[in-house]
């Protein structure tokens, strides 16, 4: 059997599929976040606890109202990117103007409200939720065997992210984005509804963590936990990639995922922490994250 | 009915920047077609007038009524829907956006805006470099794409802030051509302008500004006339 530095190339393969979809999960949350801190200039604690709302709405729709997982693949995002806008309008518009930290508290609280409020009323232990019938088996590789639903995660979200970044790269909508991310006033003045463009990417952002929270219910267990487990890797993420650089977010994402599998090959230990210390090997070598623009 | 000109009716305007008042009352008036020049030292507060006028400065008070339309009460976002387009003094091309994008980024606001053609043949500069960043354009050419991308939307009342701030003397005398066109064509500007030879080729009339207050007016024959006046107003 093959080997590479004395593990089998099987078992190599199989953890880069794995860190691949952990790496979706960050990369769809981390380009949500990407693009509120870009455009809305807030560093957006509530994206965990807002992918876990994801998973616990996708849950109580076929519990409660009896709607299957595609169903919940459209409805859920909407659930959760309406939250958002509501967020949006009542708070976060009046935290603008003023320090990042005054957001950054408020989005942190939300999280831990949001967090506590499920707990309250769920419990802390994990709902398991039925992996949809379509997306039931294996694909037998040779080298693994991958469950068909993790392979549709990957699929899943890789697709999203390359849409949402062609629609922010090459589009109309996407130029009026990246000119009021720069110069929000001037958009302004050239009349188009900056105020209205915010509130919808915000709702638009978290609604992409309730989609990561949809494709996450069938993998991970639905706990009230799972978002401040996830979001705390998710902004070191953010932070490698460069702080509001779109496009590095989703290779971040997906890179450290692959980084952290192979990590759990060589050194399982150390899997934790590989995030963090590539963290801060970029922040010493390149200040302003790998694909971020140097000010 | 007498068809009324005026297009723009500023009186007793205020404007203040956080807690500097910037603005102490100031009152004037444009017609349609006319080209009028805000002059005056550094920080009179023509660039203010100009940001106050545009709805970007919002701390304010006084009249403004545009085409009929109370301006005081126009959110930011509805003020180049009116007609209202606005070159700012900084040129304000975006570095995320290419040529292309930074050119198409305002909305078309009326009927009759330029063509891309009509845009090129008047900015020859501009052609063929579609896909550069916005600015990686010359000083020039930055201030070329800030007026043709107002000229596009079809605006036809023209806030142009020191459009030659800073450009050398050949590319002066193009925007001054320009600006030519942009009189033959009808519309109406407010320009703020420090060169005077520059103020004063295709301007019908001049505002001059004072600790934000509008303090004299000229007409451009009477200026001319009278250089002595003018260099007193500005110390030169």
């Amino acid at each position: 059997m093959p080997e590479i530095f004395g593990v089998p190339v099987v078992v190599l393969l199989g953890q880069i599929l794995l860190g691949l979809i952990n790496g979706s999960f960050y990369a769809v949350l981390s380009l949500g976040l990407a693009i509120i801190f870009g455009m809305l200039n807030i560093i957006n604690f509530a994206h965990g606890a807002l992918y876990m709302m994801g998973a616990f709405v996708t849950w109580l729709c076929l519990s409660q109202l009896g709607l299957n997982y595609w169903a919940a693949l459209v409805v859920v995002p909407l659930v959760v990117g309406a939250f958002g806008i509501v967020i949006e309008r009542l708070f976060l518009r009046h935290l603008y103007r003023i320090d990042h930290l005054y957001s950054l508290l408020f989005t942190f609280g939300l999280a831990l409200a949001l967090e506590g409020l499920f707990r309250y009323i769920f419990g802390a232990a994990g709902k398991p939720y039925p992996v949809p019938q379509e997306l039931t088996g294996v694909f037998k590789l040779g080298f693994m065997i991958l469950p068909i639903y993790r392979a549709w995660v990957i699929v899943a979200a890789v697709t999203v992210c390359v849409a949402v970044w062609l629609v922010i790269e090459k589009t109309k909508l996407g130029a009026w984005l990246r000119a009021a991310t720069e110069n929000p006033s001037l958009v302004t003045a050239f009349g188009i509804n900056v105020p209205l463009m915010l509130t919808l990417t915000y709702g638009f952002c978290v609604g992409l963590a309730g989609f990561a929270g949809v494709l996450a219910a069938p993998i991970y267990q639905v706990s009230p936990g799972m978002g401040s487990n996830l979001i705390i890797i998710v902004f070191a993420v953010v932070v490698i990639g460069g702080l509001g650089s779109i496009g590095g977010a989703i290779l971040t994402g997906l890179g450290l995922g692959v980084i952290e599998g192979l990590t759990k090959v060589f050194y399982p230990s150390a899997s934790t922490i590989v995030v963090f210390l590539v963290m801060v090997l970029v922040l010493l070598l390149r200040p302003s994250g790998l694909f971020g623009k140097e000010n | 009915m007498i068809e009324d000109a005026t297009r723009l009716e500023v009186e007793n305007l205020h404007s203040w920047y956080d807690e500097s008042h910037i603005l102490h009352g100031a009152t004037m008036k444009v017609s349609k077609g006319e080209i009028v020049t805000l002059l005056g030292r550094n920080g009179a507060g023509k660039t203010t007038m100009m940001r106050t006028l545009a709805g970007v400065v919002r701390q304010r008070k006084g009249k403004l009524v545009f085409d009929g339309h109370d301006l005081m009460s126009t959110p930011a976002h509805r003020v180049a829907r009116l007609g209202l387009g606005y070159v700012p003094e900084e040129r304000g091309i975006f570095s995320s956006l290419n040529v292309a994008e930074n050119l198409v980024l305002p909305p078309v606001v009326k009927a009759g805006g330029m063509s891309i053609e009509h845009i090129y043949e008047l900015f020859p500069n501009l052609k063929g470099r579609d896909s550069t960043v916005g600015t990686r354009l010359s000083g020039g050419e930055q201030q070329m794409l800030a007026i043709a991308r107002i000229l596009r939307t079809g605006a036809d009342f023209i806030l142009l802030d020191e459009p030659t701030e800073g450009l050398a003397p050949v590319i002066v005398e193009d925007i001054a051509r320009v600006l030519g066109e942009l009189k033959n064509l009808g519309l109406t500007i407010i320009l703020v302008e420090q060169n005077i030879q520059f103020a004063t080729a295709s301007a019908d009339r001049h505002y001059v500004m004072e600790q934000g207050r509008i303090v004299d007016e000229f007409s451009n024959e009477a200026l001319l006339s009278d250089m002595a006046r003018i260099n007193a107003y500005l110390g030169v």
